[in-house]
């Protein structure tokens, strides 16, 4: 008996787990809309990057959310944790040294590649006006 | 030398005999497998990532991604249907939460609803993305075309679609394989399979897929249509 009882108000806990869980992650999503909502009015690059990067720690909130409760790691022992956890971190230097890597590309081309300098500077004409471009040629023959 | 017989007695997790991370073995393996399918997405997005910053101009996915289906040519609602597309797959990971207490308890009834939630849930996701693909299709987006220019103006390459229909595709073929799992689960539960072996773990081995299948739609959807 007290066993059932024990599992039953387990169920219960969970439940609620769950849910909290769901708002949790439906707040985190409007909150990252609402600032994806605001970034289309912003120019300034600062205050964009700065947004882009809120809207990253909040990706890895609701990442967090996602595996620890859904998923039950948080649940699980220390060391099914670390086993899972650990070789994650080969991450962070993936995404640092690649990023960097991409960026530094950009900043030698930019320098020393004056084909790409010229194109990143040259504005093309939208999907509309060329369109035309058939009758253009035909006008032209 | 008296040290190895006064040490205190530790539990010998490893020596046998026990379980060592206390989760069933499947489990165990199911986690692995995810962790190599988390390096495989990783690599595709990090692969975005770098792109990006080797580009001086990129297309704005505001621009890009405005439409929504029964709109007219003149749509222009940003991220509203790919808000959309989020929420569904967040409330069909719930019922999938649902789905693997309900197991836990052997609630046979229960599940089966939920893991029908869960179904229509993925379902209607995968038509979301169908319907994304085609209109960008018709747009003149595919694979090696990229019809729209660069925020700034400036002429594009085509990385941008490369990178979104394949990284997209690749998502969407996950969501596909969870619902074709999840549909193998429902048979399964409603043939009494997991009644007669007196446990649900299956369940909850899909319910793992199913909620990585969704973890990697938050990565996706914010490196593509929010940043």
């Amino acid at each position: 008996m007290e066993h059932t009882a024990h599992i039953e108000h387990h169920a219960e806990d969970g439940k609620k787990e769950v849910m909290r869980v769901t708002l949790i992650l439906t707040v985190l999503t409007l909150v990252e809309l609402a600032l994806g909502f605001w970034m289309m009015k912003i120019e300034a690059q600062g205050t964009r990057l700065m947004i882009k990067g809120v809207i990253v720690i909040l990706m890895m909130a609701k990442a967090f959310y996602i595996v620890g409760y859904f998923m039950h790691l948080k649940h699980e022992i220390r060391n099914m944790i670390m086993t899972i956890v650990v070789p994650l971190l080969l991450f962070v230097w993936f995404i640092g040294a690649f990023l960097y890597d991409g960026n530094s590309f950009k900043n030698l081309r930019m320098t020393y590649d004056s084909h790409k300098k010229e194109m990143s500077t040259k504005k093309v004409e939208k999907k509309e006006e060329v369109k035309e471009t058939p009758e253009v040629k035909k006008a032209v023959e | 030398m008296s040290t190895s017989t006064t040490a205190p007695v530790t539990t010998k997790w490893w020596s046998g005999g026990k379980s060592p991370f206390n989760v069933e073995y499947g489990k165990l393996m199911m986690w692995y497998f995810l962790m190599s399918d988390a390096f495989t997405f990783g690599a595709f997005l990090i692969a975005y990532g770098t792109t990006r910053f080797a580009t001086a101009g990129w297309p704005n996915p505001n621009e890009v991604f405005k439409s929504y289906p029964f709109a007219g040519e003149n749509a222009n609602a940003p991220l509203v249907f790919v808000s959309i597309m989020t929420f569904i797959l967040i409330i069909s990971s719930v019922t999938m939460v649902l789905a693997v207490k309900a197991g836990q308890e052997m609630n046979k009834k229960a599940v089966v609803n939920n893991l029908i939630l869960t179904i229509i849930g993925g379902l209607a996701f995968l038509s979301c993305q169908a319907w994304e693909w085609t209109h960008l299709f018709h747009e003149g987006a595919w694979w090696g075309r990229n019809p729209f220019i660069n925020a700034d103006g400036t002429q594009s390459t085509t990385n941008f679609t490369n990178f979104f229909f394949t990284i997209t595709g690749f998502h969407g073929f996950h969501v596909f394989s969870g619902v074709i799992i999840n549909i193998v689960m429902l048979i399964m539960t409603l043939m009494d399979k997991f009644e007669q072996r007196g446990h649900y773990l299956m369940i909850e081995k899909a319910g793992l897929y199913w909620h990585f299948v969704d973890l990697v739609w938050v990565f996706v959807f914010t490196c593509f249509y929010l940043i």
